[in-house]
């Protein structure tokens, strides 16, 4: 196989007559940020969905480095190094900042049938949450509960709780979305300085971001992809102009 | 519908439990003191009675720290944990009377005898218990909300009907237990020993309720709670550590049924049915889902009303119904939250 760490391989997905996912497949190497864009409907989250472990593929199999990871479960693929941020961001939130990251910290040390240990004062656990943070420069807000962060604030709690489980590949979905352009901005430098460590999948609409920031572009189109390649090609990609840019960029 | 939604996330956050001396150690000290000395005092002023009431106050508290710890902590509104208290006594029951009868309980494949030592009779009620709530949870936690609610429900029905309909322990009538089973060294026949006991048993269970929650294991419950799709995604499976959870508060709540069963020399099917379960989460609501004292001063408010209120009127539920109306609109946090103010987050 090739170097890929993340691999799409004939993937389909039918939901009755609906075809959402129509023999997709990609790959993601060491050191890029590859995105995929698409219009509304083009199959993107059912997509996501089959890479994170919430939805079986029909056919096809997803690979993470050489690991056949099609039938696992998303905890699984979680302690495997798949990191992943959501669309509409998911934490616990009355709990810490600090709280979110540490979960993953604790779910790549062991089990979590310790029941005796408090985990307030484990270093084990509180100086690699703490790194975490330091990465997405939030440590400041590391005690912080979630629900007083700002909307940017969040997504970058949700890259750390990601980059906790020391990811092999990172699965963003939207990152982008709802921020101001400056919060965009600071994330956008964050991800450029994060990729040479972890390759990044990115779903983003944020097409001003997606031609900074990929260094391969996938689109997605009712289920399929209909065009991949650089920046560069994809802007001029008469296909990709009608179905996609075409409205939105006019 | 909308209350079990709100009961579950509302439900205490992680705590930093007296890290200092405050109000709410204060409140805690003092519910925790009463418990303790009022006994003592009534039995060296001769009110046996006040003393089996607290033993009983304590023991339902116990049962309740079971229930909030699937309810509060856990986020999984358990309406039929009936079924465990039900089944810690009727080991106790069962155990007394093969012990009284010397006869053996079972004969096959291995002999089993009946045990009139406590100490038998709580081990034996906690793993079967233990093992019973594996066997249920592992079936009702695939479902959630409304669906688990009612799937506990009826599973607990269905062995508070089975132990109806079983005349070999007598059946509706339910089963005496002619001397108190016994500890080695300590008469538990003794009202106030038996009260320690007793208070032993609840401090223990709290103790262990609180040092469990501040786990790695406590972490992941807490989570499974709150969003159990992050705790998925951060790479713990919730639905395992929802089932040890769940176990571990059956066996609490079977043991206090143990202890009740001998507290009151009989066990009847009336343990084991849906009112009980009921009033177990009546008294966790009352007292602060949760929060570690809520099932002791849900416990004590409830019983308090049924005795004081029970005495004067058999519409004493009534009275009940309203202070819980008043709980749930206006206190949220329970009794405790009332009295001890909200918890603080990590």
């Amino acid at each position: 196989m090739s170097d890929a760490i993340l691999s799409l391989q004939n993937l389909h997905k039918r939901f009755g007559a609906l075809q959402a996912t129509n023999d997709v497949s990609l790959d993601l190497r060491p050191g890029e940020i590859h995105a995929l864009i698409g219009p509304n409907g083009a199959g993107k989250s059912t997509l996501i969905g089959q890479i994170a472990g919430s939805l079986r593929p029909d056919e096809g199999r997803v690979y993470l480095a050489d690991t056949d990871i099609t039938t696992m479960s998303i905890a699984e693929r979680a302690r495997l190094g798949l990191g992943r941020s959501f669309q509409v961001s998911s934490l616990a939130e009355p709990l810490s900042v600090m709280r979110n990251v540490m979960m993953g910290v604790q779910a790549l040390q062991s089990h979590s049938f310790r029941f005796w240990k408090p985990v307030a004062r484990d270093q084990q656990l509180l100086k690699p949450a703490y790194e975490a943070l330091e990465r997405m420069q939030l440590s400041h807000r590391a005690w912080t509960p979630v629900f007083e962060l700002s909307h940017g604030e969040r997504r970058q709690v949700e890259v750390a709780c990601a980059l906790a489980l020391k990811p092999r590949a990172l699965l963003l979905d939207e990152p982008m979305a709802g921020l101001g352009p400056e919060g965009s901005a600071k994330l956008t430098e964050l991800l450029e300085a994060l990729k040479l460590e972890v390759p990044i999948l990115l779903i983003e609409h944020d097409m001003e971001a997606v031609f900074r920031l990929a260094d391969r572009i996938s689109v997605l189109v009712s289920g399929s992809v209909i065009a991949h390649g650089d920046s560069q090609t994809i802007k001029q990609d008469p296909r990709v102009r009608e179905a996609y840019l075409g409205d939105s960029d006019a | 519908m909308t209350n079990t939604t709100s009961l579950s996330k509302n439900a205490a956050p992680v705590t930093d439990a007296d890290s200092h001396f405050d109000r709410k150690g204060l409140v805690q000290m003092i519910l925790l003191g009463l418990l303790l000395l009022l006994p003592v005092a009534a039995y060296f002023l001769g009110h046996t009675y006040y003393v089996n009431l607290a033993s009983r106050v304590t023991i339902i508290a116990m049962a309740a720290v079971g229930l909030n710890l699937a309810i509060g902590y856990g986020g999984m509104v358990s309406f039929g944990h009936a079924a465990y208290f039900g089944l810690g006594g009727y080991v106790a029951g069962i155990s007394a009377y093969h012990a009284f009868d010397l006869t053996p309980f079972m004969s096959w494949p291995f002999s089993v005898p009946g045990s009139d030592s406590l100490l038998v009779v709580w081990l034996a009620a906690v793993v079967l218990c233990a093992l019973l709530a594996l066997a249920i949870g592992a079936i009702s936690l695939r479902t959630t909300g409304v669906y688990f609610i009612m799937i506990t429900l009826a599973f607990a029905q269905m062995i508070y009907y089975f132990a109806n309909s079983w005349p070999t322990y007598g059946g509706q009538d339910g089963l005496p237990i002619y001397i108190r089973n016994t500890l080695p060294l300590v008469d538990s026949t003794d009202a106030l020993t038996y009260f320690l006991i007793c208070f032993t048993g609840l401090v223990f269970a709290m103790a262990l309720t609180s040092r469990l929650m501040k786990s790695r294991f406590g972490a992941a419950l807490t989570m499974a709670r709150l969003n159990d799709v992050r705790l998925a995604t951060a790479g713990v499976s919730p639905y395992p550590i929802r089932l040890v959870a769940f176990v571990i508060s059956a066996a609490i709540t079977g043991l206090a049924g143990a202890l009740y069963a001998d507290l009151n020399g009989f066990v009847s099917p009336s343990m084991l049915s849906w009112h009980f379960s009921g009033e177990l989460m009546v008294i966790v609501i009352l007292g602060g889902v949760g929060r570690l004292y809520g099932p002791l001063a849900g416990a004590v408010l409830f019983v308090m009303m049924e005795t004081l209120l029970g005495g004067i009127t058999e519409y004493w539920q009534l009275f009940l119904g309203l202070v819980l109306l008043g709980v749930v609109l206006f206190a949220k946090h329970g009794v405790m939250g009332w009295l001890a103010g909200s918890e603080r987050n990590e």
